[in-house]
């Protein structure tokens, strides 16, 4: 037994520390890991098997203006139209397996939070937002000075998404380090992390803890049911996503988004905020969306 | 007749069994059809109850209830295109015979027989949404839930969605549908000093939706009357007419950490119909995966007991266990939670080579991490007192409510679909039982803590045997339109089973999931009433359901 007691004593000492570095360092993912698909263009037959196999109709073929810019694929003699949207996007990889070329590889990337739904959908190859990603993590990083409170709201989720949120409070992850913390009421909560598609049996409890929050007050809409309904969408029993019933700040793809993602989802909603809080105390007007009353919202 | 045992006793129930049984009792011939481990029966509405009596005196435990609509299938053209036709309505009930078939009785409902039911039209069954579907109007035929309480919700969910009315239902409010104009009437006790505490259904913490209205007087529950399905999407509907493969994305998302459970039902259901056979490998895998799905639930809830106790260093300690499995998870699939593998014809792609390598070393060491975790818990007193003769299910009252995986087992009962319905791999592996008596929350965290310890076992043991070889194979033939079958998998948090029916072209015609968390939410609310408040949230936790696949 005293033997055991030192053990336990000792276990802080020894035994390194768990808790992840995310946003200073990226997310430790695994080589298997699934992020957004990722098309090249010069493989590409255009025979369309990934948008016939897609489960949530994320592919899509394009009739794009900037094709021409993407060289290769021009010289290849073909236009690439196509366009994948990580709002619908459930990171299944059967685009992957079904293309015949393969043509469309998983890749790494699971940072995909933006405050602009079009921009989510994404064409050709790699784009600028993979470099936005990093851009953000880097300028965020230790800008943490004060709180940040967030209620969590399932609107009709699988309860993948809650699980990642709930994974946010272990050990490594370890939100509070961020200054960022979860509150058991509406009435306490700066942020609302909403999950699931909004069920018509929801609509009512959602409109209540949306109006219950104090504002200013942001809203992030979490995985692909929530940004687009996701494998749900068309449903009898529910929407397509939280956009029509709560105004959305910033959308956070995946499926579920994993808790490095959330991060980064909710990081971005405080910069969005803190850039639409800066642009309304110059030009005189309220912040995003006009729903900012001061120009001095800081976090 | 009902006291037998089966296990004791094992009768050989055949399909002339059951012919015979049936024809006795109902005077006239029984055609029985289906395979020898899955017998189907079409009866009148009338015949329906005395038939599950009869079965039921056989030992068969009710599986599930569900309405669908029947579709007849015209040929059309030169192709002979089948083109879906709505000719009735049908309620089936499947009971399962302990070491022995599977029986479905059938009935088929006229559509608009009797109809003073809920839901004619679509804006009915879905207010507030612009629903694409269109049950039939109202049939009705005796209800078995005075026979089976387990069926209670299965009934209400078919008059919800079909507008079948169970005659003689003791509680026919709406379940899955809420419309938001018509006041719910909530069940409640009434007397001096009782008062009413609702809570939800949005909770304090990152957990899913429902609504709590407790009856108590000072801190004990007199009465627990759960409203639940706010999470209803409506899935089922939504995948019909879709391709399987289609459906899975669908089934496989029906519960976010069940995901292995739900696609592996599914898909056997699909390869018994196309009468494919999978490959070794994709056997072997699915049992990993799906021992890797129990282990890291198992641990998280282990957690999460202890978050209903307030005790956050296994709170903290297990989730971060957890967490290492997530990653263990995927550096194998990919995907944390194991989604995009189990397909029907065996796994969508091949574990990943790189997460195997280590897997055995790393599972073994989370496997000591998290025993010793458990032995220092145990070791706690305040924290066993919590726990010990909290929310006590008797063996009795969970056989009598259908209870089902670790609630049934920490109650003293043996149901576990790996030992009873071996299959995939499951068939060559020896999965030992654990089982307790006391019935309590602490019997519920040494059974849990047990089945982790198994499954780490088991996982270990499927690493060994893990054979080379392809993992996929195309369905054989195409599924014979109207055609069905019922399959269950066990999963963490009992045995889900599928019910599917296929329609022309490969499609869907109906897919019904029955999960562990559906048959085992109002065991949960008939075990609350005497304790106390604050003690629910603890006793919750050891049942740990899931509502996003109650609610589908």
């Amino acid at each position: 037994m005293p033997l055991d007691i030192l053990r336990r004593l000792l276990t802080p000492i020894l035994d390194p520390v768990p808790t992840s570095r995310y946003p200073s360092e990226p997310p430790l993912l695994q080589a298997a890991t699934r992020g957004l698909p990722e098309v090249d263009l010069t493989a590409c037959r255009q025979d369309a098997a990934c948008i016939e196999i897609c489960p949530t109709a994320a592919i899509e073929q394009v009739a794009d203006d900037r094709a021409a810019d993407a060289g290769a694929a021009a010289s290849a003699g073909r236009s690439p139209e196509w366009s994948v949207d990580a709002g619908k996007c459930i990171f299944c990889g059967a685009c992957a397996l079904a293309c015949p070329n393969a043509a469309i590889r998983m890749s790494s990337r699971v940072e995909l939070a933006s405050a602009d739904r079009a921009a989510l959908v994404e064409r050709g190859g790699p784009s600028e937002s993979a470099a936005a990603a990093e851009r953000l993590r880097s300028s965020i990083a230790g800008r943490f000075g004060r709180s940040l409170h967030v209620r969590h709201l399932d609107a009709g989720s699988c309860n993948g998404c809650d699980w990642e949120i709930a994974a946010l409070l272990n050990p490594y992850h370890d939100l509070q380090r961020l200054g960022i913390d979860f509150v058991a009421s509406p009435r306490h909560a700066d942020l609302l992390l909403v999950t699931g598609v909004m069920t018509a049996n929801l609509a009512e409890a959602v409109r209540r803890t949306y109006e219950a929050m104090p504002e200013p007050r942001l809203v992030v809409a979490v995985g692909a049911c929530a940004i687009s309904g996701g494998v749900f969408a068309g449903a009898p029993g529910c929407g397509d996503g939280v956009a029509a019933s709560l105004p959305v700040d910033v959308f956070v793809p995946g499926c579920p988004p994993r808790p490095e993602a959330l991060i980064e989802g909710m990081l971005t909603a405080i910069e969005t905020r803190r850039a639409g809080a800066r642009a309304g105390a110059s030009t005189g007007q309220d912040g995003l969306r006009g729903r900012a009353r001061t120009g001095s919202v800081e976090w | 007749m009902a006291k037998t045992t089966p296990a004791a006793t094992p009768v050989v129930v055949t399909a002339r069994t059951v012919r015979e049984l049936l024809g006795r009792r109902l005077g006239h011939s029984i055609a029985v059809s289906g395979p020898a481990d899955e017998l189907l029966v079409t009866l009148t509405a009338a015949e329906l109850v005395p038939a599950v009596e009869e079965l039921r005196a056989l030992g068969a435990r009710h599986i599930m209830l569900l309405g669908r609509e029947r579709h007849g299938i015209e040929r059309h053209g030169l192709l002979r295109r089948g083109v879906r036709r709505t000719t009735g309505l049908a309620v089936e009930e499947v009971l399962a015979i302990p070491a022995g078939p599977i029986v479905r009785v059938g009935v088929e409902l006229p559509a608009g027989a009797i109809g003073d039911a809920a839901g004619t039209d679509a804006a009915a069954t879905y207010p507030g949404t612009a629903a694409g579907t269109a049950p039939a109007p109202a049939a009705t035929y005796p209800s078995l839930t005075p026979l089976i309480p387990a069926a209670q919700w299965d009934e209400r969910e078919a008059h919800d969605l079909y507008g079948i009315l169970p005659a003689g239902h003791p509680d026919l409010r709406p379940l899955a549908v809420h419309d938001p104009t018509v006041p719910y009437r909530h069940f409640v006790a009434h007397g001096d000093g009782v008062y009413q505490l609702p809570v939800g259904p949005i909770h304090a913490g990152v957990i899913e939706p429902g609504h709590f209205r407790f009856s108590a007087v000072g801190e004990s529950i007199l009465h627990l009357d759960a409203r639940l399905f706010y999470t209803h999407r409506g899935l089922e509907r939504l995948v019909e007419g879709r391709s399987f493969d289609a459906a899975l994305a669908v089934v496989e998302r029906s519960c976010g950490v069940c995901t292995v459970t739900h696609a592996t039902a599914f898909s056997r259901a699909v390869e018994r119909l196309t009468e494919t056979d999978i490959q070794p490998r994709a056997r072997m895998a699915r049992v990993l995966l799906a021992e890797l799905e129990r282990l890291y639930n198992h641990v998280g809830d282990l957690g999460n007991i202890c978050a209903g106790v307030g005790f956050h260093f296994g709170t903290s300690r297990l989730g971060w266990h957890k967490e290492e499995l997530l990653r263990l998870n995927e550096g194998l699939t990919g995907h944390r939670f194991l989604t995009g593998m189990v397909t029907p014809g065996g796994l969508r792609r091949d574990l990943d080579e790189r997460g195997l390598a280590g897997l055995d070393a790393s599972v073994a060491e989370l496997d000591h991490q998290v025993r010793s975790v458990v032995r220092q818990l145990v070791r706690s007193g305040s924290f066993m007192a919590r726990l010990h003769g909290t929310g006590v299910l008797g063996a009795a009252e969970a056989r009598r409510l259908g209870a089902l995986g670790v609630a049934a087992r920490a109650s003293g009962l043996s149901g576990d679909l790996r030992r009873d319905r071996p299959a995939d791999g499951y068939g060559e592996l020896d999965v030992p039982l654990t089982i307790a008596s006391a019935g309590d929350v602490a019997a519920r965290f040494h059974v849990r803590a047990q089945e982790a310890a198994v499954s780490v076992a088991l996982i270990r043991e499927v690493l060994r045997r893990l054979p080379d070889g392809p993992v996929g194979v195309p369905l054989r033939r195409e599924a014979e339109p109207g055609t069905s079958t019922v399959v269950g998998a066990e999963g963490p948090r009992g045995a889900s089973w599928i019910w599917l029916m296929a329609g022309p072209g490969g499609t869907v015609e109906r897919v019904h999931l029955r999960s562990a968390s559906f048959a085992n939410w109002p065991v949960l609310a008939g075990v609350v009433p005497g304790n106390l408040v604050p003690d629910f949230p603890l006793i919750n936790k050891s049942f740990e359901l899931c509502y996003a696949c109650t609610d589908r």
